[in-house]
């Protein structure tokens, strides 16, 4: 049977792509980033999943107003990136996993959580930055992806509780998957930012860091924050922290942490990560 | 509501709510061609011409034209979306940031190397009057 061996966190910022991009991981601005990716990618090319689902949010490139799914799973065989504006990243294609996408999509529906299915999207920033984060820049990515789209960028996003519990379905989906796959969630977005108007930049560390210790330890007490805390603590953009709580509720409630960092800043945000591991 | 649980208490923050969705449909849908190269060219060419598709109010035009950023957010405007016209400008996203902030970028980078705007006096209205 599919098992969900471990969850990753990470933030998605478009400039960490760029600096990937453009051979810029070195530079003594962006070293301290990057060096607390190191291990994960060890960790990770270690794990040899077969499988990655990534929670992320589409920034008005797959979706625009015109239609605002509030989750979205893709269940296509593969995935084009999108140009965002300035052009597409030059990164592999994303290659889906239908198989047990359309697995989780029948089990989480009837699990009463409504989703919205696609066949064609084109993947931003939101899901191409934390892959190259874990992975680095190879010919092509290790495994197949099943692409999880949350809406945060129309107030109101899915409550931090309606994700958490999103992950408890995702994972009663992926454990009555007839077929032996070690699949690793993502959850993405975050940490603290504000992009936008005059309260911009806005970081607050000691709320993210309580978040991380959180997601480590007290998954439920994360799931109870409202949105006016993520909005008001964490930035207007902030609110993004909604989606590691998926990657959480798919997770046992004890986990073990096997990795975490933390760094300000990546352009406007704050840079977390942690990776928890589920006990067998 | 009480002030702490009314998102509007947050002092420079602009929630893209229902009400902000409704008001600034077109002016979101303008930015969101500009996601496409052959639009940016068009645009580039004529601002006027190609604003006319886009049936946004005339203080919405002119915040466009004049690239107000913090009034295209007033008016229904998304970041995320008013960031494809800073990109069609050249403009990226962090010296989009300060600019909405009154801060050259200078400072405003130098702000956010040295651990970003602190929480402290920036939660609420009150703290910045």
């Amino acid at each position: 049977m599919a098992e969900i061996i471990a969850g990753v966190a990470m933030s998605h910022v478009p400039a960490i792509g760029v600096a990937v991009d453009q051979g810029l991981t070195g530079e003594d601005y962006w070293k301290p980033l990057f060096a607390g990716f190191e291990k994960s990618k060890q960790w990770i090319a270690d794990q040899k999943p077969d499988a990655i689902i990534v929670v992320y949010n589409d920034h008005a490139t797959a979706f625009s107003l015109e239609l605002i799914p509030t989750f979205a799973l893709g269940c296509a065989a593969n995935y084009e990136i999108a140009d965002e504006g300035w052009g597409a990243r030059p990164v592999p294609p994303v290659i889906g996993e239908p198989e047990l996408a359309w697995h989780m999509a029948q089990s989480i529906i009837l699990d009463e959580f409504d989703l919205t299915l696609v066949n064609k999207m084109e993947v931003d920033h939101g899901l191409t930055v934390p892959l190259s984060l874990m992975f680095g820049q190879p010919d092509a990515w290790p495994c197949p992806v099943v692409p999880l789209c949350v809406n945060v960028v129309q107030y109101p996003p899915p409550t931090g509780n309606r994700c958490y519990n999103l992950g408890k379905a995702i994972r009663r989906a992926v454990d009555s998957f007839d077929k032996d796959m070690r699949v690793i969630i993502f959850g993405t977005g975050g940490m603290s930012h504000q992009l936008q108007a005059e309260r911009a930049g806005l970081i607050n560390s000691e709320f993210d860091n309580r978040f991380l210790d959180m997601m480590a330890n007290d998954p439920e007490k994360a799931a109870a924050i409202s949105h006016v805390e993520y909005l008001r603590e964490s930035g207007s953009e902030g609110i993004e922290m909604v989606m590691w709580n998926v990657m959480r509720g798919a997770l046992d409630h004890e986990v073990k942490e096997i990795h975490r960092h933390y760094h300000v800043p990546a352009s406007n945000t704050a840079v977390g990560h942690i990776i928890l591991e589920n006990i067998k | 509501m009480s002030a702490k649980s009314d998102y509007k208490d947050i002092p420079g923050t602009y929630v893209f709510d229902a009400e902000a969705s409704r008001k600034g449909y077109h002016l979101n849908m303008f930015c969101m061609a500009l996601r496409h190269a052959e639009s940016r060219e068009k645009f580039k060419a004529d601002e006027e011409a190609f604003l006319d598709q886009y049936p946004m109010s005339p203080e919405q035009r002119t915040s466009v034209l004049e690239r107000q950023w913090n009034t295209m957010l007033a008016l229904g405007g998304n970041v995320y979306y008013t960031s494809k016209l800073a990109a069609c400008d050249g403009i990226n996203f962090q010296e989009l940031a300060a600019m909405m902030t009154g801060m050259k970028l200078e400072d405003y980078r130098a702000m956010m190397v040295a651990g970003g705007r602190p929480i402290e006096g920036n939660r609420s209205k009150a703290e910045w009057n």
